[in-house]
């Protein structure tokens, strides 16, 4: 058996490459953080099913791999119309290839003044001040050792930052594209900071450009100001060898309202993580999910909403459909303090089996320290109702396009609460794609 | 059009149709009656092709073919139509996509163009009022938190929209109100014609004034004890069962 220092070796061997193409800039704030980090993810190796938060997910086929050196790994003569496909028309596109900006491909026509909307590595230049009062600041790594790991990475990635009182209506799109033919190890790092009363909707999208073993360990970090309203919608249709983890932290101000519609659809192993403190009184927080797996899919995903205040509201569904001999995780923690008196948190999890081979672990964890509040929570799994497959049938559809239908209305719940359009019409032919091909299977 | 010849169905060993035998000519509509329980919807179900009943004696023509080798969607693409007694609710799919997909599915069977988006809704439009239907409920996922009547009227909306040969209504009367049974009633006469038939099931002699039948059946316990005209529907309803039962046992110890 190979030990967790074995297998942290690679990424210190990485680590000190990247140090050393730094030169001057090895001595700042970041970097600092960064060799923090870096120490901290050697003593916590990755992750082993006898860890508690890990015990549905064996994570021991990533470790295996040697990627390329993210040195090596750049955005040589990429096109548009390479990645055009993955785009959501062509405003408000910032364009990342294995994790880094890609400047020539990004389009920021729809961006008000006074937004600023780019890369986190300009950002560090422009505006170190506000980005290190932030960055790192959520996404906390002392337990989480892909934190630690992207944090020790940190590069590049998305950096949003929206003053008081400004909407942008265009939403802002994040495209992440793997290229590299070789296996390839991404560490984006995305610090997002809405001002008071803003309007945001943000969508990441997660895309491989061929068929090839990569590990993507996003972590994104939001503020929602005070009274500020952010959609954040993710989606993931990376090639089926891809390792995906990604970590979304969000902060939210007094009376903020925050979405996150996370669909994922591609991906070997892949497991996301949404935390959300609910940091001021008045709170809304909406989190759903959508998970679609056919073959030896693993998808997992953990939540945990912290009702730090009072008055706040938490809603989420997370559904998912498994196909073949797939493996749906979802884990649901919803934590009340103490003072978080008057919560109302809402928690759903539906899981459509379509084989018998597929699986799901799923496990709400309710943690209540408040006693004036609502929590309520519930799992079903289940396989496709007959008597709606007869009904249909019996109006003259035929049993593949009655399960079909079913199916999809499942999964359309969630589509649906989409706001964005343009993902959103997108969706409907991907995950009726996604659920064409497992059933080809 | 119909011949039930002899049907013995049920569920887990457990007999519910006990030798049902029926003839339905094109142009006739009949009607079935019979105490709760008796095994009518079962039979409406088993016309359908719902596979949960297991049939274990007996045999059923439609249209000179073996109606029970059919899987139920080829039933309903070759005229059969089931309104149901618990009409199912379809969260997430709308009305109006299910209709399209269940007529465009029969006209593909049938060697017809399938219907675009505008020829459907003028079709759709059309039936609808037939049906007086609200046309929020073409919107709405199918059934899903529709009224008792909504759901039997919808159902009727359905058939209108699909035109069947063949129309078995599992107690559609029952949750309609008093207009709302005329209006349904109504609609279902303007569908007869002389090539199509009906089989309404239903525990009400009023229903019957507006949809007249041709003959009256009596199921009980799971065969079919009296068959008359329309006027037994009155004697039913002012004497109740136990005088066919009593009436029925009498022959059968007889025979
Ligand atoms: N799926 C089933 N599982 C078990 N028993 C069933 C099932 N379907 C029908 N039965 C039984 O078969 C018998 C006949 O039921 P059926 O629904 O056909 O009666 P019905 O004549 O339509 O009654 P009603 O007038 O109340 O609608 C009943 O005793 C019922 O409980
Ligand atoms: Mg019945």
């Amino acid at each position: 058996m190979i030990s967790t220092g074995e297998k942290t070796v690679w990424y210190q061997s990485q680590f000190e490459m990247i140090e050393k193409s730094l030169n001057g800039e090895a001595s700042g704030n970041l970097h600092t953080l960064r060799k923090v980090a870096m120490d901290r993810f050697n003593e916590l190796g990755f992750p082993t099913t006898r860890d508690e938060e890990w015990r549905f997910t064996n994570i021991s086929p990533l470790t295996k791999i040697s990627f390329e050196s993210p040195l090596a790994s750049r955005q040589d003569g990429m096109t548009w119309e390479d990645i055009e496909r993955f785009a959501f028309g062509t405003e408000n596109n910032l364009v990342f290839i294995n994790g880094r900006f890609a400047s020539g491909l990004s389009k920021s026509e729809g961006i008000p003044q006074g937004v600023i909307a780019g890369s986190l590595a300009t950002a560090l230049k422009l505006n170190p001040e506000l980005v290190h009062r932030h960055l790192g600041r959520s996404a906390k790594f002392e337990d989480n050792a892909f934190v630690a790991l992207n944090t020790a990475f940190i590069q590049d990635g998305a950096f949003i930052s929206i003053p008081d009182e400004q909407s942008v209506n265009d939403p802002i799109y994040l495209l992440f594209i793997t290229t590299a033919p070789g296996p390839t190890f991404v560490s984006p790092r995305n610090l997002i900071l809405t001002g008071r009363k803003s309007r945001l909707s943000i969508v990441e999208r997660y895309a491989s450009l061929a068929e090839h073993q990569t590990l993507t360990n996003a972590v994104t970090e939001i503020v929602a100001g005070e009274g500020a309203q952010i959609e954040h919608d993710k989606l993931q249709d990376e090639s089926l060898s891809a390792f995906h983890v990604a970590s979304l932290f969000v902060t939210q101000q007094r009376s903020s309202t925050f979405t996150s519609n996370s669909v994922t659809l591609g991906g070997a192993i892949v497991r996301n993580n949404v935390s959300a403190v609910l940091d001021g009184e008045g709170c809304e927080c909406t989190l759903n999910g959508l998970s679609v797996a056919t073959g030896t899919q693993l998808i997992d995903n953990h939540t945990l909403i912290d009702h730090a205040r009072p008055h706040c509201a938490s809603h989420e569904l997370y559904k998912a459909i498994l196909d073949g001999k797939a493996k749906g995780v979802f884990n649901g923690k919803i934590f009340v303090r103490k003072d978080a008196q008057k919560t109302d948190a809402k928690q759903t999890n539906k899981t459509l089996l379509l084989a018998d081979d597929a699986t799901i672990d799923t496990k709400p964890q309710l943690e209540i320290f408040a006693d004036d509040v609502k929590c309520t929570h519930g799992a079903t799994v289940g396989q496709l109702d007959d008597e709606q497959v007869f009904y249909l049938r019996s109006r003259g559809i035929g049993e593949m396009m009655a399960r079909d239908i079913l199916t999809f209305a499942f999964a359309g719940d969630i589509v649906e609460r989409v706001h964005v359009e343009g993902l959103k019409h997108q969706l409907e032919s991907l995950v009726h794609r996604k659920l064409d091909e497992g059933r080809n299977h | 059009m119909l011949e039930i010849r002899n049907l013995h169905a049920g569920i887990n060993g457990n007999k519910i149709l006990k030798g049902v035998s029926l003839k339905v000519n094109a142009g006739e509509v009949h009607a079935i009656m019979g105490p709760n329980g008796s095994g009518k919807s079962t039979l409406a179900q088993v016309l359908a092709g719902r596979d949960t009943y297991k049939i274990t004696v007996g045999e059923v023509l439609y249209q000179g073919r073996n109606l029970m080798e059919m899987p139920p969607e080829e039933r309903a693409r070759e005229g059969v139509f089931l309104a149901f007694q618990y009409p199912v609710e379809i969260p997430g799919v709308s009305n109006t996509y299910f209709l399209k997909a269940a007529l465009n599915a029969i006209r593909k069977h049938k060697g017809l163009e399938e219907l675009d988006a505008v020829e459907f809704l003028q079709l759709v439009r059309n039936r609808m009022k037939l049906v007086e239907m609200d046309e929020t409920l073409l919107h709405r996922p199918v059934n899903e938190g529709f009224s008792g009547g909504e759901k039997k009227r919808n159902e009727i909306f359905h058939m209108a929209v699909l035109e069947p040969k063949l129309a078995i209504l599992d107690e559609t009367d029952s949750g309609l109100d008093i207009d709302a049974l005329r209006i349904v009633a109504d609609g279902v006469n303007k569908l007869c014609r002389k090539d199509n038939a009906i089989v309404v099931v239903t525990h009400y002699q009023r229903l019957l004034n507006y949809i007249v039948p041709d003959f009256v059946h009596v199921l009980i316990d799971g065969r079919i004890a009296k068959s008359g005209g329309k006027d037994l529907a009155l004697d039913l309803e002012e004497k109740g069962y136990d005088w066919i039962k009593v009436e029925y046992e009498k022959t059968a110890e007889l025979a």
